[in-house]
């Protein structure tokens, strides 16, 4: 047994330390963002947020997330409320089989988190561990930038809320 | 549903004088004519299903459903067949609930593929909706004493001149929409449409966007297990060895399934049955034989097979020949689907009844070879279709299906859930069959093309379900199914000679189809099957030949086109592009045109781009692209676009890197690091669609549209950059440096 936070959640897992992240993620906490593409590290579809970093969960032992912070896409909206990301994603109609596009959101939302504002190059550099095969590429770099800009304008909110 | 219940066309028209009128109604909008004399046959798949209510349903309280045969599969076409249904019953976008292809509760459209969606499903749906409209009107008018022609629908209602108002959930009765289409349907003014030609958001994007289920990788069956399949190491392994002993002491493993050569294990958690896989594969020896040919000499091993040859095209008129000849040959090696997300499948086997969820693109085929695979009635097999990943034609889906049925019947009364693993998916999918072209054509004193041959070598492009040889599952078992004969896919829409003909006009013109039936690869249909290579070697011979002539590539392909709707897109491309005669690029880049109009019946798409090349390494890299498309009339822009700037990415990511390799054994492109496809750093800067919009006219397929126009274009622009013309597929880094340095 082991305590595993994810999405701000302490969770009771009682599976093997050697199973991947992903399939905590999926079968015992039964989360559907992350997904399984290829269990080698090398399509990215499996991609979550740790301690702040984009990690690919199909490679990633359990064993190694004690004491850390995990968050899935679930964690960052709702389609009621959904985050900038997925509000971007959604705008941008930024899918076609959608498949791919959960571990994107996250590498991209990674990215945000450490360069608010970052160039189309560096957008580009970071999502290349990432394959899309329905070639909806395009519409991913522009829902990437479009998120920034939300993200820039809700926390330029944020900070005239609270007087800063 | 239960069987339908046939309603005799007399009773039903002397049972209600309001359907009577409905019958009679006008016919000045119909999308489609017939010819005088021939029995008018029903639009798109009302030919298949005739009942309105096959298609459309109105509950009492008002709910309004749409039902279609096809699978969505990621090509967004939900989203529009729920505007087109909306558009014509006159309600708002969000009144409809769209049901997607169950052997339970839609009608047999046969496959999603083919870019036949809009044109099958989309136009029944289009003339089933405006033919329930007019028989609620009828039923209103019959109610209010009032005359049709007086009444008008708004809002999910029909509204009398004085105001009184009755609901579509009012007015419909028990079998009000139990009754067969017309041949002609009073479709609304496309001037008027609210919903239809507008850009809708697609209804599935934000569960996909939010961690929604949204997948059948997502479902969660309550008791639900998990399995996996250790396949056979190569094609026809015989299973000499396993003792499963071991295996079964293993945490989690319920049970080991053998039959044959088919091979599995379920265990309560996913992880427990992929341990248990690996334990079981080692386990397992097995006997190979060394079947394959030889990949780096595909053209011999083509067109050395025996072939049945058909000419499928001619035209003579020996007034005209010519004076400068040219020939080529073109090769396209065999390419994967490359899903992102590997092949999977829920089965349940309840009381003698088999339920599968599936991503397959045809659920009523599919039974059909699982059934017969199980040896069971298909009325006691269903399959319901679940979005998968993308698919790009015919992948794992049916596969993983007939797996997770054979391993649920082992395991009576439990969901069993089935996930292909990566290296599965790579080596045991049916790839896109390869293919040889070889042309020839001459150019007359006026830079006209005089004669034109054209003769393309494949397999089949369809090794799709129907029959249980089909799955691997069948083939396997110990009683095992017979591969089916591969037959060529008939024309006008063609497999390997798909798009072989050219919608060009040559004086003298002879196309030949070589039908090659041994599959050395397991083969069977890809996105665009033949026309992918064959628009890639006319319109790169079509370069050629321009240069032959000394004449613009752009402008001589309109001195060949007649067509006026190809004509458009050529013109808007070339303008939206800026494309200019001897226009010079900047150094190290090249212009490239090419066009085709799908299947030569479909959707019409021209695409000029723009293609770096460095000439150290070799790499080519697509600038930007320039698209313009003509689909008829358009229901959603936007899901348009999408698909085309679809359509030209994977098209780059196979031309320029894709091919399958594999020894004189096995495949040995079995990851995404044996077979590359397009990352981020290959993204074109921009890509620009242009849609030229038909209102009022047939749909015309559009989501395959683009694949052999963007291979050609690029290919072109490449020749364009480095004056080396490449003709074998992929136009790998290695092989522009090659061509370079020679």
């Amino acid at each position: 047994m082991m305590t595993l936070k994810v999405n701000g959640q302490d969770n009771q897992i009682d599976a093997d330390p050697d199973t991947p992240l992903l399939y905590v993620l999926r079968d015992d906490l039964k989360l559907n963002a992350a997904k399984f593409g290829c269990g080698l590290g090398q399509c990215g579809s499996c991609t979550v947020i740790v301690d702040g970093k984009a990690v690919l969960s199909c490679v990633t032992p359990l064993v190694l997330l004690k004491g850390k912070q995990v968050t899935t896409l679930e964690g960052l909206g709702t389609v009621s409320a959904p985050a900038p990301i997925q509000r971007a994603f959604m705008e941008e109609q930024a899918a076609q089989c959608g498949y791919c596009i959960a571990g994107m959101m996250m590498r991209a939302q990674a990215l945000l988190l450490r360069n608010p504002k970052p160039t189309d190059a560096e957008i580009r550099a970071e999502l290349q561990p990432n394959l899309c095969r329905c070639g909806t590429h395009m519409r991913i770099l522009r829902a990437v930038h479009r998120a920034a800009r939300l993200m820039d304008t809700a926390d330029a909110s944020a900070n005239a809320r609270s007087g800063q | 549903m239960n069987a339908p219940v046939i309603l005799d066309r007399r009773r039903v028209l002397q049972g209600g004088g309001a359907l009577i009128v409905s019958f009679s109604l006008g016919r000045a909008l119909a999308q489609e004519g017939s010819p005088a004399g021939a029995a008018p046959k029903r639009p798109g798949s009302l030919a298949v299903a005739p009942y309105l209510d096959s298609w459309l349903r109105i509950d009492a309280d008002g709910r309004i459903t749409a039902f279609t045969g096809k699978a969505e599969l990621g090509q967004g076409f939900k989203t529009a067949f729920q505007q087109i249904a909306a558009e014509q019953l006159d309600v708002p976008f969000e009144a409809i609930h769209v049901v997607t292809a169950d052997t339970q509760l839609t009608a047999n459209e046969g496959y999603t593929a083919g870019s036949h969606s809009m044109q099958d499903s989309g136009t029944a749906i289009l003339n089933a909706a405006a033919q329930v409209r007019e028989l609620l009107i009828a039923q209103a008018a019959g109610r209010l004493g009032l005359a049709a022609e007086n009444l008008r629908t708004e809002n999910g209602a029909v509204i009398a001149p004085d105001g009184r108002r009755l609901t579509y959930g009012e007015l419909v009765a028990a079998d009000l929409l139990h009754v067969q289409a017309q041949p002609q349907s009073k479709l609304k003014d496309p001037a008027s449409f609210k919903i239809m030609g507008h850009a809708v958001p697609r209804v599935d994007i934000p569960a996909k966007v939010t961690g929604g289920e949204a997948y059948v990788q997502d479902m969660r069956l309550s008791g639900m297990v998990h399995a996996r399949v250790v396949r056979p190491p190569s094609y026809g392994a015989q299973l000499v060895e396993c003792d499963s002993a071991a295996v079964e002491r293993l945490p989690g493993v319920l049970k080991v399934v053998r039959d044959g050569n088919f091979l599995a294990v379920i265990a309560n958690k996913e992880f427990q049955a992929i341990k248990a896989m690996n334990a079981l594969a080692a386990a397992a020896k097995w006997k190979e034989s060394q079947n394959l040919p030889k990949q780096d000499d595909l053209l011999n091993v083509l067109t050395g097979l025996p072939s049945q040859d058909s000419i499928i095209f001619e035209r003579s008129d020996p007034s005209v020949s010519g004076q400068k000849t040219l020939e080529a040959t073109y090769t396209r090696p065999y390419q994967s689907h490359g899903s992102i997300g590997p092949s999977c499948a829920v089965a349940h086997f309840v009381d003698d009844a088999m339920t599968v969820w599936t991503h397959t693109q045809g659920v009523y085929p599919d039974r059909q070879a699982i059934a017969e695979m199980l040896r069971m009635s298909p009325a006691s097999v269903r399959l319901i279709h679940v979005e998968g990943s993308g698919c790009y034609g015919h992948n794992g889906a049916d596969d993983v299906a007939a797996d997770a049925a054979l391993i649920a019947r082992a395991l009576p009364g439990r969901p069993v859930r089935v996930q292909w693993m990566r290296e599965q998916e790579h080596a045991w999918e049916p790839f896109g069959p390869a293919m040889v072209t070889k042309l020839k054509a001459s150019i007359d004193g006026g830079g006209r093309i005089a004669d034109w041959n054209f003769a393309v070598w494949s397999n089949t492009h369809s090794m799709r379900p129907g029959n249980a040889g089909t799955l691997l599952a069948a083939q396997h078992m110990a009683q095992a199914f017979a591969v089916p004969p591969p037959k060529p896919l008939p024309l006008p829409e063609g497999g390997g000679d798909r798009n072989a003909i050219p919608l060009y006009t040559f004086a003298n013109a002879r196309v030949v189809h070589h039908f090659i039936a041994a599959m050395p690869l397991r083969i069977s249909a890809m996105r665009g099957l033949g026309a992918y290579h064959n628009v890639f070697s006319i319109e790169s011979f079509m370069d050629e030949l321009a240069g032959l002539a000394g004449a613009d590539p752009v402008e001589f392909r309109l001195r060949h086109l007649e067509d006026p709707r190809g004509r458009d897109v050529v013109e808007k491309a070339a303008q939206e592009f800026g494309w200019k005669q001897d226009r010079k690029p900047p150094p190290g880049r090249g212009y490239g045109f090419a066009f085709a109009r799908y299947k030569n019946l479909a959707a019409y798409c021209a695409i000029a781009s723009e293609v770096e090349v460095n000439s150290e390494t070799g790499r080519a890299r697509l600038l930007r692209a320039v698209a313009a498309v003509d689909s008829g009339q358009v229901v959603n822009p936007d899901g348009l676009t999408n698909q085309i700037e679809g359509a030209i990415m994977q098209s780059m990511s196979w031309t320029l890197y894709e091919s399958v390799s594999f020894d004189d054994t096995r495949i040995t492109s079995i990851d995404w690091q044996t077979y590359p496809i397009l990352r981020f750093d290959a993204v074109p800067d921009r890509i620009d669609v242009h849609i030229i919009n038909r209102p009022g006219q047939p749909f015309l397929g559009s989501g395959e549209t683009g694949q052999g126009p963007a291979a050609a274009s690029i290919a072109n622009a490449i020749a364009h950059a480095t004056g080396k013309r490449l003709r074998d597929l992929p136009l790998t880094r290695k092989r522009i440096k090659d061509a370079i340095d020679a």
